[in-house]
């Protein structure tokens, strides 16, 4: 029967065809690995969902303050005519990721960055004691209890982080607690940049 | 809620007590017993019944901000079913019980009610959270892969079958007729004794 068979491919083209299985497999675990390593440190979130706002203002709204912190509240005149970009984090007493990146929060105020704040539908008193307990980064904070101005924002749970350079424009949004591998390699970078 | 529990809960007492009144019966000689006590049949039909109903009820999902108007809650319904709940992803917020799909319900709601068209309602939710909130994704270049991909694969499957039917075809099965070795072969083979 081998008379009426093909020729064979040439023993060399046959004998690399041997390691395609080898290749395949390899690159599909350098693909893994490179998603486990983004999953660990936050680059890589297959659930995230890109903000609808990159690149635009934020919504038009006016938030009241947490009176008992005695910050100024929040409103989106405050966007307009800024020295340098802003930082504004939503977050909840409830929400335990948000305790997580606290210090982050903590250090960016140390450093002098502008941060601002929204209460995601918690309670004043709950909210207060937060800040009381871990400290207080925000130089504003609005709180938004029915979650409608959020909503505007596009924000999905909390924590969220979004930049805005100093034209008031959103920059960047973060949807998750940031990490330190976050904050050196896309938060502080940013910031530089905006503020250069 | 509460009240279905009440209901369900009595619905089982009911239960138990014709089920012992039937053990007791059965413990009796008389050909009479082997029919349940004609009084448990109501309850019991009841109580059957509203097992079966309460997964019905269960389906409707929340009903904290229907409308009144049916036609506009059917529209609402309609328009919130296209749309992801953000926070479940695999869900409509339609049904979904997290909180953002349950305020995200009343703002579809509320516009409806208003006097917002389909697409407008759609349109303030796309505007704040993008193309992932549309359950069915718009065509455009970005979506263009997601959308090709089926004919991509069929036509990626139909070149695969041209290409390894015209790599097989010159190979064929040879030959119909024997060689006249083969046929030797064979009939020695078959201990033929003309060969």
């Amino acid at each position: 029967m081998s008379e009426v068979m093909t020729p064979a491919p040439k023993p060399s083209r046959r004998k690399l065809l041997l390691f395609a299985p080898l290749g395949v497999a390899a690159a599909a675990g350098v693909g893994f690995w490179a998603m486990l390593r983004g999953l660990q440190d936050g680059s890589f979130n297959p659930r995230g969902v890109p903000s609808a706002l990159l690149g635009k203002p934020p919504p038009e709204f006016t938030l009241p303050a947490l009176e008992s912190s005695g910050l100024p509240a929040l409103s989106s005149a405050d966007f307009r005519g800024l020295p340098g970009p802003v930082v504004v984090n939503f977050w909840a007493s409830w929400c335990a990721p948000c305790i997580i990146e606290h210090p982050h929060l903590m250090a960016l105020q140390r450093q002098g960055v502008a941060l601002w704040g929204v209460n995601y539908k918690d309670r004043p008193r709950e909210a207060q004691a937060f800040l009381t307990r871990h400290g207080n980064p925000f130089a504003r904070l609005g709180v938004d209890e029915p979650g409608r101005v959020s909503i505007d924002w596009g924000v999905y749970g909390v924590p969220e982080t979004y930049i805005l350079d100093r034209g008031g424009i959103i920059r960047w949004r973060f949807a998750g607690p940031l990490t330190p591998e976050l904050m050196s390699q896309d938060v502080l970078p940013l910031l530089a940049r905006l503020r250069a | 809620m509460s009240f279905f529990d009440a209901l369900r809960r009595r619905a089982r007492a009911w239960l138990r007590r014709a089920a012992g009144a039937l053990g007791h019966a059965s413990g009796g000689a008389a050909p009479a017993a082997m029919r349940p006590d004609s009084r448990w049949a109501g309850p019991l039909l009841l109580a059957f019944a509203l097992l079966c109903v309460s997964p019905a009820f269960a389906q409707i999902g929340d009903t904290t901000y229907r409308l009144r108007d049916p036609v506009q809650e059917q529209r609402a319904r309609e328009i919130g079913k296209e749309l992801r709940c953000l926070v479940c992803q695999n869900q409509s917020i339609e049904d979904s019980d997290a909180s953002l799909a349950r305020d995200l319900r009343r703002i579809v709601r509320e516009q409806v009610e208003r006097g917002a068209s389909n697409e407008q309602v759609m349109a303030f939710v796309h505007e704040r959270y993008g193309d992932f909130v549309l359950l069915r994704p718009p065509f455009k270049w970005s979506t263009l892969l997601l959308w090709a991909t089926p004919a991509l694969a069929l036509l990626g499957g139909l070149f695969a079958i041209w290409r390894a039917r015209r790599v097989a075809a010159p190979a064929g099965i040879g030959p119909l007729e024997l060689t006249e070795a083969e046929r030797q072969r064979l009939a020695a083979l078959q201990g033929d004794p003309k060969a």
